[in-house]
């Protein structure tokens, strides 16, 4: 706990974070503001207060970090937030009604690290909505998973996987890599992590990421890896993510044994890159190689530039929401800018509040309806402000808040993350 | 003190607006500064009604009761330490008039300066106080604490541009003082009793600030200079020229290399800088900033620079206002001084000050508003270390002690409040405090309303 006490006395109480944080603006409460956490967590490991009397405030954290880039102090909020939640879960310290934290404790345990699985609930999940067995279920969920559930895209048919796999000309290996060649020149070779969520519920996007990244001339292997471990850690479930951690950098050392060093560990998910980037403090110096090469979608393109690829014109009103994680963890925001901005036909709206949490923040929509839903609401009301066809987003989590908050928005605003908008643009040169 | 009838405070707060858990008192139990204890509740009221009913409550069971706007202050104002119930003015957020012709604002307590400013400056008027902690901080909170900010050298302070306030008495009476009108005398001045009151003689409910028209333009320059004292110098010729720039702000070394750190926006590296604003007419401002440029020059400036545009002018501005905080980069904890000279005198401070490095273990900065000789030494400390607490405290006796010894004062805008009440006497000598004491006895009788500050009660050690 050491580290993250010391972090936590930097606070000079400024107050400059307070702005920045979603749940103070919602509520004026400095309980729930960066500030008034630190200063609960503080208490908390000085015990001051026990795990269950700090809960409440921890607990209505988002994590979503934006209280980072406003701090003077520099404090790293998001780390001493993680240590606290491990402290926490270390205690049992309880909140909430039981089913929902056991589903929750249960989905992180057994299903996220397990891409199959996750795989088989989608499906699951379209049968019930075909079958309109959701009407049913309605009964038994909380109002807001009914919406949840509406709003999901629907999963690819049986077989559109391997079928996609050969037309894009990739190769499954034994070992359980895939690998896809570049179109054209071969400039670079990158991997690419599939992710847990991602994969699951928005293949499409992920699809996307590797025509995106075969067209600019990358060849690209996806190691046999699941989940980052983010939600895990997030949940302050600290041993599970370095398991999961160290089975990434495992899965990479795999892939590269086959296929050579790569040139990038490229994610497009915002949660997930932000979470590696931070994969030092969980494992030491031995992750710095990975660390070092972890780049979104976004940034690997706006370095590498488009090689032989030119961007043919979409004509398109898009708005941009940021992942927050992608913005205050990876620091990354000009580049999906610059990107949209340089696709002719593509006219890019700011919106306000851009930088703001949709509410997602992981699995909070799940576990905090009431907070996630005024979150969403005021987000909606931005998006549609801008009108905007499109909000391209950088995130599943915030793909699938914003899916269902924009259901019954007036107009119709689609939801496309930066890959889809890339790859529809793209052309190969030659 | 007694227990609080949380009974009752529920039903005149409603259950959104009373809190009461561990976690909550935890957050509300300290200001600014390293002073925490925790309150019994926390209230937030809507409206001045319930505040009235609050203070009725609190006199009748006796229990003590802090104001508390957003909790940046830096003396330990709304620090609960007797426990009892914190009154936030979170709710209180309307800017209830904004009066063109007659250049006044009407506020509630909870309003943040600088959303005041924003709204004002759409019409083309300026409300001028403007503490660094403006985009936080409550015009309640700036007037409880007469706040001052880095443009008080040419336009005043918060107490400049009070013209009314509603309180409600901490015997739960409601009062009004003043009016709209900038020139009034009628009975004692009361506003002026008020403004700087730090909470202890009542909740202010509502405010009617002067506003001035907005200045047509301004210019901001930063010198850098080779020694502390050359910035000194400079500071008094221009003050001895009869040029009133809207600010004259001081960074020493170790103050830019904070800020650096933070906002790597390309701050110089150098001994000490000088943050020279001037505003009013075109052609006025474009004269008054080649005089300013010209006597730092004359006072041995190496760089003089003009910001490009209002956005570079920003981004100074911006580092300049994240002083405070940066400073945790160099220590965990922060201790800061708020004492105020002669303006003629400032040389002298920083001369002193420089020995006083000497003196003592701990890296220590100044900055802040060197044109009125208001400065701002900090030192950087870790609490959990009692050798520094102890020298910290050493430290701070010598800086009042400087302060005094050169014909000032002790806190410029920070206020007493905790920090500076055991040194309050040194200043006021006895009879002030004799006199200060009757009239806090004789509005709060029950003691009731922010008990333990600025030495009023004589049973209170700090």
């Amino acid at each position: 706990m050491s580290w993250e006490q010391d972090e936590a006395l930097r606070c000079v109480k400024c107050g400059f974070c307070l702005q920045a944080c979603p749940t103070y603006q919602e509520w004026g409460i400095e309980t729930h503001s960066p500030r008034g956490r630190l200063s609960v967590m503080r208490s908390l490991m000085a015990g001051e207060l026990t795990p269950q009397e700090a809960m409440p405030a921890i607990d209505h954290c988002l994590g979503c970090r934006a209280c980072e880039p406003a701090c003077p102090s520099g404090i790293e909020y998001g780390r001493v937030l993680e240590g606290a939640r491990h402290q926490l879960v270390q205690a049992g310290a309880e909140t909430g009604p039981r089913l929902p934290r056991l589903a929750v404790s249960m989905g992180l345990r057994h299903l996220l690290p397990h891409p199959a699985r996750l795989r088989a609930l989608a499906s699951g999940l379209r049968l019930l909505r075909r079958t309109g067995l959701v009407r049913s279920f309605k009964r038994l969920l909380p109002a807001h998973m009914e919406r949840v559930l509406t709003a999901l895209p629907e999963p690819p048919e049986r077989g559109e996987r391997e079928r996609w796999l050969t037309s894009a000309g990739g190769r499954r290996l034994p070992t359980g890599e895939v690998v896809f060649p570049a179109i054209g020149t071969s400039r670079y070779r990158v991997a690419f992590l599939t992710g847990c969520v991602m994969d699951a519920l928005f293949w499409a996007v992920n699809r996307s990421t590797v025509t995106v990244l075969q067209r600019i001339g990358c060849d690209v292997v996806v190691p046999a890896a699941s989940c980052c471990g983010a939600l895990h850690a997030h949940a302050g479930q600290m041993e599970q993510a370095a398991a999961l951690a160290r089975e990434n950098l495992r899965a990479l050392a795999a892939a590269e044994a086959y296929v050579g060093t790569v040139d990038a560990i490229v994610t497009n998910s915002g949660g997930c890159g932000a979470h590696m980037v931070g994969y030092s403090h969980l494992l030491g110096s031995e992750a710095e190689p990975f660390v070092k090469r972890v780049m979104d979608l976004s940034q690997w393109v706006d370095k590498v530039g488009l090689g032989e690829a030119v961007f043919t014109p979409l004509l398109l009103r898009v708005t941009y929401q940021e992942s927050c994680h992608l913005a205050n963890g990876q620091k990354v925001r000009k580049e999906p800018r610059r990107l949209l901005a340089a696709i002719p036909g593509v006219h890019l709206i700011e919106m306000a509040e851009a930088g703001t949490c949709c509410g997602s923040a992981g699995i909070y929509n799940l576990t905090h309806p009431e907070m996630a839903g005024q979150l969403l609401s005021r987000k909606v009301g931005h998006i549609t402000g801008t009108m905007a066809e499109v909000v391209v987003t950088a995130n599943p989590g915030c793909h699938l808040q914003l899916l269902t908050g924009l259901q019954d928005a007036p107009n119709q605003v689609q939801v496309m993350h930066l890959a889809e908008v890339l790859a529809k643009s793209l052309a190969p040169g030659r | 003190m007694a227990e609080l009838p949380l009974a009752r405070l529920q039903e005149i707060l409603g259950p959104r607006d009373l809190l009461s858990q561990p976690a909550d008192c935890v957050a509300y139990s300290n200001d600014a500064t390293w002073h925490a204890h925790r309150p019994d509740a926390i209230a937030l009221p809507r409206d001045a009604g319930q505040i009235e009913s609050l203070v009725r409550l609190a006199n009748q069971h006796k229990f003590p009761i802090t104001p508390r706007g957003a909790g940046t202050g830096l003396s330990g104002g709304c620090v609960p330490i007797h426990g009892g119930l914190v009154v936030s003015t979170a709710r209180l957020q309307r800017i209830i008039d904004v009066d063109r012709r007659d250049l006044i604002a009407v506020v509630e307590p909870g309003v943040v300066t600088a959303n005041l400013q924003a709204k004002v400056a759409a019409e083309g008027l300026m409300y001028p106080p403007d503490p660094s902690s403006k985009n936080v901080s409550t015009l309640g909170g700036n007037i409880a604490e007469n706040a001052g900010g880095p443009r008080g050298f040419k336009y005043g302070v918060t107490r400049d541009y009070v013209l009314g306030l509603e309180v409600v008495l901490p015997d739960g009476a409601r009062l009004n003082t003043g009016g709209r009108t900038v020139k009034n005398v009628t009975g004692y001045d009361l506003t002026r009793l008020l403004v700087g009151s730090e909470g202890t003689l009542g909740i202010i409910t509502s405010a009617t600030l002067r506003l001035v028209p907005q200045p047509e333009t301004q210019m901001t320059l930063l010198a850098t200079f080779d020694q502390l004292e050359a910035a000194g110098d400079a500071v008094g010729r221009i003050v001895a020229a009869g040029i009133v720039p809207a600010t004259i702000e001081l960074m020493d070394r170790l103050t830019l290399e904070v800020v650096e750190q933070f906002l790597k926006a390309g701050w110089p590296k150098t001994e000490a800088a000088l943050l020279i604003e001037v505003d009013g007419y075109d052609e006025a401002v474009r004269r008054q900033q080649k005089q300013v440029a010209d006597l730092c020059h004359a006072a041995g400036a190496r760089t003089v620079e003009l910001a490009a545009d209002l956005d570079a002018a920003a981004k100074l501005w911006q580092g300049r206002r994240s002083v405070n905080p940066a400073l945790t980069r160099l220590g965990p904890v922060k201790v800061g001084e708020d004492v105020v000279v002669p303006p003629s005198r400032v040389t002298d401070f920083i001369r002193r000050f420089q020995y006083l490095r000497g003196k003592f273990n701990l890296p220590m900065v100044t900055f802040g508003h060197a044109g009125d000789g208001n400065l701002h030494p900090n030192v950087v400390m870790d609490p959990r270390d009692q050798a520094q607490v102890q020298e910290v405290n050493e430290w701070l006796a010598e800086v009042a002690r400087l302060a005094l010894d050169l014909g000032g004062s002790l806190s410029g805008e920070h206020g007493i409040g905790l920090l500076k009440a055991p040194f309050l006497e040194w200043e006021v000598g006895a009879v002030g405090l004799r006199v200060m004491r009757s009239i806090k006895a004789a509005l709060d009788p029950a003691g009731i309303m922010n008990p333990g500050k600025m030495r009023l009660d004589p049973e209170v050690l700090v």
